[in-house]
């Protein structure tokens, strides 16, 4: 086993995560908790794919994808923002809705062939950085490089800019943004599209980067569940879901590769000759998920970890701050 | 500042007193704001009928009135938040439509919330800027931290521009409230019970920013419902009662507190409290070392040991949010004691169930009395026999009797004075006065020889404060120990023989109460307690100081 090969292989896993993580940051610190991110990646992964095939050109199946898994998202924001109803309730069924509408538009497509991809080149000078160079910038997909961009971006974005603050506002504490004339109804909408443009993308990476192809529901495998988990993990901090992003992503790469040898370290391989334990293995980045998940349900648990104070509360004028 | 409301007044005509200082006069400054016939309704409520009222330029104008008279509402629509049903507001002499608080802000009309409207994780600063249009971008912000420094003191409202609001005392969040109105060139503000969140010092503060800023030219509208204030601070007064104007624009100097109460309740109010001297028994309720944590998993009482004895009504004095609440809440078995104990009559009640405690002679009338102190879809006869189902003649055998409980509500109902069509009525359509009494009833009913009150009068029109004011004195007459816990020091001078004064979840000392009138001395010396100040060190340093 090469640990290189599998730690670059974990990068472009790991974008996907990233993407989706992102998109569900920006979303929840408007206040907005969409649980909708699983159902919206693989709207954006069939639409990329199918979309690719039919013009051939992965670039405009990846601006459409983006635009359908955006435009899914407003049913959760017109639900929870405007109609006001439980934001976790609306966030499950939009997951149910994007994973059937994904299935029926995407029967039959699995047998499509192949397309055109993103894509992959190393960049000059930082790739020969020994080891870094190797694992981060040699024949990487375009959208990896781009998933580095936004990091940084995304993290200023919210902490430096002008936007950014009426977006932490809105989520910290919309009655305050309500006072000084900012349109919270019209900023939720926004960033909860734009966290669907972000899904949208993440499901996009799967289909036309990382694990080319459309496998039905099995495309996204959950990732966007994961990625919900990360947000907490990574206490609302673009940084942070960076970190947890590729090291999620090494790690899925890890117990697939891991199943492969015969023998490891010089003995025989447990992992190949017992497969239990190698669905013990893929079982647990969704044991961690649940795991945070519990803990980060918990009130005082998620105001500890800096959960935006308004997240999933919908805002009325008229009732008192807390 | 006080002589304080507790006063018995000898009636007075009043009615007609009123109306007679409203005619324009040539020498007076020109109208900062202008509200002329202004209505609004929300579903079956008429929240404003017809209100004129008019705010001259560079004065302090007090409204007053009862919780629900229609004082906010008419505030939110000059700041923009809700929209008229019909009416004109001139700014300056100019006729001006409302649709956001922006355009509020923009014709220099600038709000004060009660419930401040600050963003915790945000440094002051970046609470200023919201919702401004500059910077464009990118928040380079030392330059404006300069700016607000500036501003801050220009008006005496010292606060550090980079720290977060979180780490800020209610007095300094306040004081980022003004500037953030201040920043956006608002010259008409207006303040909505700003006192109420307020320790004493804090309060004289205020009182001496809005006089400084009066003195550069900018009007100030001071919403309260606290009488004495009035007279302290204000240049003249309106006062609103059911959506009516009752007194329009009265000079506050030529008009008596009981005036303005009956202005606002519309009938004759006693004022005065009239507590009887006795001579206190044996421990009733000793809490001994506690500790505890609030909701957040942070530790609010540290230590926390006091005692209360038959037949006298203890106080407890704090700011909000200090550990009171959840003091009550330990005593009354409702939130785990980490460490010490609460005895009552010599039996462990904390960390206990809470029917142990009724079962031993515990009343508890809670802060939250719609959720917590009621079940507002149940009817009052439900309500009342919460505590004693168990016994006959409600209880017969496995069954409930009834009849025997309508009519143990009915009685109630009379000896309280409980004001609802029948017994039948879900208590979620009483109102704030009458469910107290609903609440009152139930517990007093039960004869037990402790009661922990939670700002039992909050909320309440000077009516109804009245009546559990008086309440709460038959409890102690009947030999009862009371801990009543409230934010309204007057009210705890008033009722109390002993006050304890707490200060993040520590006792800062403890004072006796002789007489209702509150003296300056006591009042700063308590001030100071409950920002900090341990009893002992008020002590060394001399006579108490204004902080």
């Amino acid at each position: 086993m090469d640990f290189v090969v599998i730690l670059q292989a974990g990068v472009a896993s790991g974008t996907v995560l990233l993407f989706a993580t992102l998109g569900e940051i920006l979303a929840e610190r408007s206040g907005v908790l969409n649980l909708g991110v699983e159902g919206m990646m693989l709207i954006g992964a069939m639409t990329a794919f199918s979309v690719t095939i039919a013009t051939g050109n992965p670039w405009i199946g990846l601006l459409t994808a983006m635009l359908f898994a955006g435009l899914i998202s407003q049913i959760h924001a017109f639900i929870t923002v405007t109609l006001q109803a439980d934001q976790v309730v609306s966030g499950l069924s939009l997951t149910l809705v994007g994973a059937g509408i994904s299935l029926v538009l995407g029967e039959g497509l699995s047998k499509a062939g192949t397309v055109s991809l993103m894509p992959n080149f190393s960049i000059p000078l930082l790739v020969q950085i020994p080891v870094l160079g190797d694992i981060f910038f040699k024949e990487q997909s375009v959208l990896v490089y781009v998933g580095y961009l936004m990091i940084p971006l995304a993290w200023y974005y919210i902490n430096h800019t002008r936007p950014g603050l009426h977006l932490r506002a809105v989520g910290e504490y919309p009655s305050a943004a309500d006072a000084l004339g900012i349109n919270v109804y019209r900023l939720r909408y926004f960033y909860v599209f734009i966290g669907g443009i972000f899904a949208g993308l993440a499901g996009a990476t799967i289909s036309l980067a990382v694990s080319p192809g459309w496998f039905s529901e099995l495309t996204t495998g959950g990732q966007g569940w994961i990625a919900i988990g990360l947000v907490i993990f990574a206490q609302w901090d673009p940084f942070r879901a960076a970190l947890g992003s590729y090291a999620f992503g090494a790690l899925r790469r890890l117990i697939l590769d891991i199943q492969a040898p015969l023998t490891l370290f010089g003995v025989d391989n447990p992992f190949y000759y017992n497969p239990y334990l190698s669905f013990f293995l893929q079982m647990l980045p969704y044991a961690f998920t649940v795991i945070v998940l519990v803990i980060g349900s918990r009130e005082a648990i998620r105001k500890r970890l800096g959960a935006p104070a308004a997240l999933g509360e919908p805002y009325i004028r008229g009732e008192r701050g807390k | 500042m006080c002589t304080c409301f507790l006063v018995y007044l000898a009636t007075s005509p009043l009615e007609h007193a009123v109306t007679a200082n409203t005619t324009t006069d040539l020498q007076q400054p020109p109208l900062a704001v202008e509200m002329r016939g202004i209505v609004k309704r929300f579903p079956g409520v008429l929240a404003n009928d017809h209100v004129n009222f008019e705010l001259r330029a560079g004065e302090i104008h007090a409204l007053l009135g009862e919780n629900g008279a229609g004082k906010s509402t008419l505030m939110n629509i000059l700041a923009g938040l809700y929209k008229q049903d019909a009416g004109t507001i001139k700014v300056k002499g100019k006729t001006l439509e409302f649709s956001s608080p922006r355009d509020a802000i923009k014709a220099g009309i600038g709000m004060v919330h009660q419930h401040f409207m600050l963003v915790p994780s945000q440094t002051v600063t970046e609470n200023i800027l919201l919702g401004l249009d500059e910077p464009r971008f990118l928040m380079r912000l030392q330059e404006y931290d300069k700016k607000i420094a500036d501003l801050g003191d220009k008006y005496g409202l010292k606060v550090d521009p980079r720290t977060k609001i979180w780490q800020l005392s209610v007095g300094e969040q306040q004081r980022v409230e003004l500037l953030k109105m201040l920043y956006r060139g608002a010259d008409v503000l207006v303040m909505d019970e700003p006192t109420a969140v307020l320790a004493p010092q804090e309060i004289e503060g205020l009182f001496e920013t809005l006089h400084s800023m009066v003195a550069q030219g900018k009007s100030v509208i001071f919403i309260s419902h606290k009488l004495n204030e009035v007279a302290s601070i204000a240049d003249r007064v309106s006062v609103l009662r059911r959506g009516k104007v009752t007194a329009s624009g009265v000079p506050a100097k030529g008009v008596s507190r009981q005036e303005l109460a009956s202005m606002m309740v519309g009938r004759e109010v006693a004022l005065a409290v009239d507590k009887k001297p006795k001579t206190p028994g044996e421990i009733i309720l000793d809490v001994k070392d506690v500790h505890a944590e609030n909701d957040k998993g942070l530790p609010c009482l540290r230590g926390l040991s006091l005692h209360v004895r038959a037949g006298e009504i203890v106080g407890i004095a704090g700011v909000a949010g200090n550990g009171q609440v959840e003091l009550s809440q330990v005593i009354a078995g409702l939130r785990p004691c980490k460490k010490g104990q609460a005895l009552l009559n010599g039996k462990k009640v904390s960390n206990r169930d809470t029917r142990y405690g009724i079962e031993h002679g515990m009343s508890y009338v809670p802060e939250d009395r719609t959720h917590v102190g009621s079940s507002p879809n149940l009817s009052v006869t439900d309500n009342v026999i919460m505590k004693n189902y168990r016994k006959p003649p409600i209880s017969k055998g496995s069954m409930l009797d009834m009849s025997a409980a309508t009519k143990f509500a009915q009685e109630l109902k009379e000896a309280y004075d409980i004001i609802v069509p029948t017994v039948n009525t879900p208590v979620r359509l009483l109102s704030g006065g009458n469910l107290q009494r609903v609440i009152l009833a139930r517990e007093i009913s039960g004869h037990p020889n402790f009661m922990v009150a939670v700002q039992p009068t909050r909320g309440l029109d000077v009516g109804a404060i009245e009546g559990v004011h008086r309440l709460l004195l038959t409890q102690r007459e009947a030999d009862a120990a009371v801990l009543l816990i409230s934010e309204e020091l007057e009210e705890l001078i008033a009722l109390s023989d002993r006050i304890y004064v707490i200060y993040e979840g520590r006792m800062m000392g403890e004072i006796k109460v002789e007489g209702a009138e509150p003296d300056k001395t006591l009042m700063d010396a308590i001030g100071l307690m409950m920002t900090g100040t341990p009893l002992e060190q008020i002590h060394m340093e001399g006579a108490p100081t204004h902080g």
